[in-house]
């Protein structure tokens, strides 16, 4: 059977897959992004602390997904989730912290000292210079590091079929389990268009809230 | 008005103070240039003044108002502030940009709007064209436009200008200056404007201050400056073309000899020829009844001449207005044979005479002497 034909199929399953995955990653994410970047502005005002938080977030990624998901079982079997959406939700998390952290950190420290003067100067106060310029200004590549959290965390949530929280992952394991390819390929075409989705919905969604002063063409 | 009562700043940790014990009175409606090496302090004072920076001791006064009595946001909202990188917010439209302190003042947006096409026209740029653009669409010279417009948007009485034209080329600087001299010309604010450019200083300032490692070296006039330096730190500063620097301070009228040695063009040539001789006068100019300029003569001209000098006399192309500045004078002055210039009102009168003794003489140490016996030219009068 072809992967269309198996697409065609299955077609239900695989949308009931797909909403799940949907709804692991948007959770992780919008937790991860409204952690992340409160986060990361702080960090611009705690120099100290920033460089060990960027640090342990460095680390994080370097754990190897798989073993980030099976680490999760034990630690969450304390409170009774240790399989499910709730461990797949908090590696996620994890992962995605870094890329908006270190974006929004970058991004708000890079805004030109002259121009938080020349704010400071014209009677704004120190809030206001976040809230009116620095922020605003870096939202080009605070959504940068967003995207990146988007795509990775969507290509990586197909891990957490592992430990049962279901997703579009579901159909690459069985797949490669059954050794049935057209299952394999369904699964692994599925996640990418939702990639390629939420990559170009964000896409959007930067084009409407960064300001047309920023952009560079 | 602006006072500052020996204030001093010195960073923690370091060893020598950026500001030592500056006193320094700035009045209302003018323009006070500080002006020193890099480092000098300069910058530091002028950020001290709307407490972008707190001072160590002393005191600032500003409008007879201590600063350290004012809210220092309330303080910085009443006093304009541009600076040499500009700092246009990218993200803001040039109208969002301008309207900065209006609207944390909290003013309409009608009002924000009329204030906002007022403003790029004073800094002349079309605010049609201009007021939805970004920062990104603007030249270096129309961002710098928009800067100074920016910190006068709200209307300040003082204003605090740091090298507002340094990063721009020295022609598109003039322009600036010169536009800025014209609109303060109008608004008679109170200004600190902070430069490293002597010859900036001496054109912008009413007043210039010059700073050296944190100490006033010297505060006054640029006239002042320029011709008695307090010490070899200011003499060196100023440079050692300062006599030239003060040339561009001052007019024709300024180093004009009033009633030059002249002849009129109906006298006889023969009499005229007479006192040439007499005086050891190689040539002599030549006014009708009314004192308008007709003209020079030289002895050769007049020799064996039987007539009136009208008949001989030779035309005189190049004069000046006393209005004139003294640098663009003496260039002309340079350009022509004679050496001299005859300084005529609009009519043609004479008005006086320049030539290179009287300029020496104003410039240089005998600054108080006038109308002596320097070589030729005398302020004598009528020849006859």
């Amino acid at each position: 059977m072809t992967t269309y034909d198996f697409i065609v199929r299955n077609w239900s399953e695989l949308m009931h897959l797909a909403w799940q995955h949907t709804v692991f990653v948007s959770i992780a994410l919008a937790i991860a992004i409204a952690t992340g970047v409160p986060l990361g502005v702080y960090l611009t005002f705690n120099r100290r602390l920033a460089d060990t938080v960027l640090y342990l977030a460095g680390i994080m990624m370097t754990v190897p997904s798989v073993a980030l998901f099976g680490l999760m079982i034990p630690i969450l079997s304390v409170f009774g989730h240790g399989i499910g959406t709730v461990p797949a939700v908090i590696a996620l998390v994890l992962y995605s912290q870094l890329p908006i952290l270190r974006s929004t950190y970058a991004a708000i420290r890079s805004v030109d000292p002259a121009i938080i003067e020349a704010g400071l100067g014209n009677g704004m106060t120190r809030t206001q210079v976040l809230f009116k310029v620095q922020i605003p200004m870096s939202l080009g590549v605070i959504f940068a590091g967003v995207r990146v959290a988007v795509v990775m965390s969507i290509g990586i949530g197909a891990i957490a079929a592992y430990i049962g929280a279901g997703g579009l992952g579901q159909f690459i394991f069985n797949g490669i389990t059954q050794t049935y390819d057209a299952m394999i390929n369904a699964g692994a075409v599925a996640v990418s268009v939702m990639a390629i989705l939420a990559d170009f919905f964000f896409g959007r969604l930067e084009r409407r809230l960064v300001s047309k002063g920023l952009r560079r063409d | 008005m602006i006072e500052l009562n020996h204030v001093t700043k010195i960073y923690p940790g370091a060893a020598q103070p950026a500001v030592d014990s500056v006193s320094l009175t700035v009045p209302e409606g003018e323009i006070c240039v500080f002006i020193g090496p890099s480092g000098c302090g300069k910058t530091t004072l002028m950020r001290l003044i709307n407490r972008l920076i707190p001072l160590t001791s002393g005191s600032i006064s500003v409008n007879g108002q201590d600063i350290m009595s004012l809210d220092p946001i309330e303080l910085r909202r009443h006093i304009g502030y541009a600076i040499q990188q500009v700092g246009l917010f990218p993200h803001m439209s040039v109208r969002d940009n301008i309207a900065t302190v209006p609207k944390l003042l909290g003013w309409t947006k009608a009002k924000i709007d009329e204030r906002v096409n007022e403003l790029l026209g004073l800094v002349n740029l079309d605010a049609r064209e201009f007021r939805d653009r970004y920062p990104r669409q603007l030249s270096g010279g129309q961002a710098q436009r928009i800067g100074v417009a920016r910190a006068m948007a709200a209307n300040p009485p003082i204003m605090l200008m740091d090298e507002p034209f340094g990063a721009i080329d020295p022609i598109n600087r003039e322009v600036l200056q010169d536009e800025f001299l014209r609109i303060q010309e109008k608004m008679k604010k109170t200004i600190i404007f902070v430069t490293h450019d002597i010859n900036e200083a001496i054109k912008m300032g009413q007043r210039i201050a010059l700073l050296n490692e944190g100490r006033l070296v010297q505060a006054g006039p640029p006239d002042t400056l320029l011709k008695r330096p307090a010490n070899e730190f200011a003499k060196s500063f100023v440079g050692a073309d300062r006599v030239l620097k003060r040339l561009n301070l001052l007019r024709v009228k300024d180093a004009m000899i009033l009633n030059p040695v002249h002849c009129l063009d109906e006298d006889p040539s023969a009499k005229v020829l007479e006192q040439m001789i007499n005086n050891d006068l190689a040539f002599l100019i030549v006014a009708d009844r009314d004192l308008r300029l007709r003209g020079y003569v030289n002895q050769y001209d007049l020799r064996g001449h039987k007539g009136v000098v009208a008949d001989v006399v030779r035309k005189l192309t190049l004069t000046v207005s006393p209005e004139r500045n003294l640098k663009e004078a003496l260039s002309q002055m340079l350009s022509y044979d004679l050496g001299i210039l005859v300084a005529v009102d609009k009519e043609g009168r004479i008005q006086g005479m320049l030539n290179s003794t009287t300029l020496s003489a104003l410039v240089g140490s005998t600054y108080d002497e006038r109308g002596g016996h320097w070589g030729r030219i005398t302020a004598a009068g009528r020849i006859l």
